[in-house]
């Protein structure tokens, strides 16, 4: 007992994805205790190449490069794409309708510069005691952060 | 990169190239990009798409992170726990306060339940105990310590003070409580010793890194946050549904911290009484107790021949004891297979051993298949480290199927073990402290001044009413 308060810390811990762990297996979006996943598609703008065609946002040989429904990777239209400047194009996650699926992540991780990826939110997240994707994810991407550090962001391409 | 990147990833990637025209890229620069990319290797694949820079002055947008909950409110909940404690210990053996302990109740569901969502709370607290005690790698949250370690404590001088008005899971069920039947008393014997089994496996796993089977299974979280899983869902409505009639089920027949607490409270200093000054044995509180906790005066018998039966089968099952716990260690081997497929690990590298030969799939990978090809990546080393923790559930298992052996042993030798009792009292394990009793003794009324106060405002000169019928 004694070895076990000497090794407590002060922090608590909270649940974090590790981005270069992930490998997009669309778990968290359906394992989380939530009825919307807490996990959610984060965006990197750093390394985005803001690309025209967006390998997150369109399907694989799209139609057309247009924000059409039948062009879109998003199950739930939560990626918003606005012009920037010819011939750049910024992507912004609505947090509200994505669902932590990581499709787009897988996009943009295997054609793109792999600034989408995946973290738990904590705004959302209620920190269970274990987390029910932890035990489920196929990358072992879980683990317990200081809460005082809460996110593991990308800040650079493919972990390098 | 993952290095696999397939034939059809190439097509969809080409696509974009030729189609998107990017005026900055050259297309046959940017295809042999992609060439080389197909020869993958890190260093390439570093920055596909280099980020633009902006003529128009576009700032890039910052990644947000939104907090969670401030680091403060730890210490506001252990605050929080801490004093729920102090009072639940001041309305049970200053106040004697039934209606007292109902609103304790209420407000510890609010909190502790509803609003904090059941976690963390002092039931899980056991298996973050126990990791840390197996994994030098864990570090519980000094937080987390207090939940564990603040309601064992108290139990040690004011029994289940924490399940009488504390715990949100006990508020729930006692404040469901309408009409409760008895238990037979074989069959209570019999379910009283499931805590400590499910102690011990709640232990075992989440002592192998395995799983926080407490939690899983926890049937009342998914009631305070109005979501879970299926199962759990008609778990808690089910338990709920049959603690109107069954004075908290969950308590008394599953709850693992419980039977730690009933252990501290077996040995407390203070015990609660139902009397507060002494007992008349009027009998008046024998059903009072919905949770079967209350025992009624026994004589022991002291002649002889009964006498020496009695030391006779206690030396039987003393002596039975050991055998119980080699055999259930036994038994308890052929279990471990079972909480080794629990473990993600172990059953991953399962499938790895058996699909080995089996090349690697193509195409879109279902999560199952991609923990695969994580496991194949660097398979002897997973193999090898699959193996480790199996060995250690092994062991776990038969230390586990030994504690089995040892609650059953030790319940019959507690049962064969007569105690004499001239009052009317609780069994301290058993008690929960929820105040019921009190007002069912009449001393307990006359303490509270109840016939005197009664007697000295009659109403309208009428004879005085008895006050206890």
């Amino acid at each position: 007992m004694g070895s076990i308060a000497m090794r407590s810390s002060a922090m608590n811990t909270v649940w974090q994805i590790d981005p270069q762990k992930c490998v997009r297996c669309g778990n968290c979006a359906t394992h989380c205790v939530l009825e919307q996943s807490a996990v959610k598609c984060v965006h990197a703008y750093a390394i985005c190449g803001y690309c025209q065609l967006c390998t997150g946002y369109f399907e694989p040989e799209p139609n057309d490069l247009n924000t059409g429904a039948e062009n879109c990777l998003c199950p739930t239209a939560a990626i918003k794409r606005t012009f920037v400047e010819d011939p750049y194009f910024e992507y912004t996650i609505d947090e509200r309708l994505c669902i932590g699926c990581a499709k787009c992540v897988e996009g943009c991780n295997r054609f793109g510069n792999g600034s989408l990826f995946l973290q738990v939110r904590h705004d959302r997240c209620v920190n269970c005691n274990e987390c029910a994707i932890s035990k489920v994810c196929a990358g072992d991407a879980f683990r317990r952060v200081p809460a005082n550090a809460p996110y593991l962001l990308k800040t650079t391409s493919h972990g390098l | 990169m993952r290095p696999d990147a397939n034939e059809s990833g190439l097509t969809a990637a080409g696509g974009p190239e030729n189609r998107a025209a990017r005026p900055r890229f050259n297309p046959t620069l940017s295809l042999s990009v992609l060439i080389l990319l197909l020869i993958s290797t890190v260093a390439l694949a570093q920055q596909r798409f280099p980020p633009p820079d902006f003529e128009s002055g576009h700032k890039l947008p910052l990644t947000t992170t939104p907090a969670g909950r401030a680091f403060i409110y730890e210490y506001v909940d252990v605050a929080v726990l801490a004093a729920c404690i102090a009072i639940s210990v001041f309305l049970i053996y200053r106040k004697r306060s039934r209606a007292g302990l109902v609103g304790l109740s209420l407000f510890s569901l609010a909190y502790f339940g509803f609003y904090r969502k059941g976690c963390v709370c002092a039931i899980g607290s056991v298996q973050n105990i126990a990791l840390a005690l197996f994994e030098p790698g864990y570090a519980v949250p000094v937080s987390v310590l207090a939940f564990f370690i603040l309601p064992l404590a108290v139990s040690l001088f004011f029994g289940r003070s924490f399940c009488a008005g504390v715990c949100p899971h006990g508020a729930l069920q006692d404040l469901v409580l309408l009409k409760p039947i008895k238990v037979p008393a074989w069959l209570e014997q019999a379910l009283s010793t499931l805590p400590f089994i499910y102690l011990g496996a709640g232990v075992l796993l989440a002592g192998t890194g395995s799983a926080f089977l407490i939690c899983q299974y926890d049937p009342f979280v998914p009631v305070f946050r109005l979501s879970g899983r299926a199962l759990m869902v008609i778990a808690g409505v089910a338990l709920l549904a049959l603690g109107m009639f069954v004075g908290r089920p969950y308590c008394r027949f599953l709850c693992p911290y419980g039977a730690l607490l009933k252990a501290g409270a077996m040995v407390s200093r203070w015990r609660v009484t139902v009397t507060p000054d002494n007992c008349t044995q009027c009998r008046l509180c024998e059903t009072s107790c919905p949770f079967g906790a209350l025992r009624e005066p026994e004589e022991v018998q002291t002649t002889p021949s009964v006498l020496r039966q009695d030391r006779r089968r206690l030396a039987f099952l003393i002596a039975l004891l050991p055998v119980l716990v080699l055999g259930c260690a036994w038994v308890g081997d052929f279990f471990s297979g079972a909480a080794a497929a629990l473990n993600p690990t172990v059953s991953l590298a399962d499938r790895l051993a058996a699909e080995k030969e089996t090349p690697a799939k193509s195409g879109a990978l279902s999560p199952d298949d991609l923990a695969l090809d994580r496991a194949r990546q660097n398979a002897d080393e997973f193999l090898r480290n699959a193996e480790a923790i199996r060995k250690r559930i092994t062991t776990g298992s038969r230390i586990f199927g030994g504690w089995v052996g040892l609650v059953i042993g030790l319940k019959l030798v507690g049962l064969s073990v007569h105690r004499r009792r001239k009052d009317y009292e609780p069994t301290p394990g058993d008690c929960l402290a929820c105040a019921r009793c009190f007002e069912f003794c009449p001393s307990e009324l006359v303490r509270r001044g109840f016939p005197n106060g009664f007697a000295s405002q009659p109403l309208d000169g009428s004879p005085l009413e008895p006050a206890l019928k």
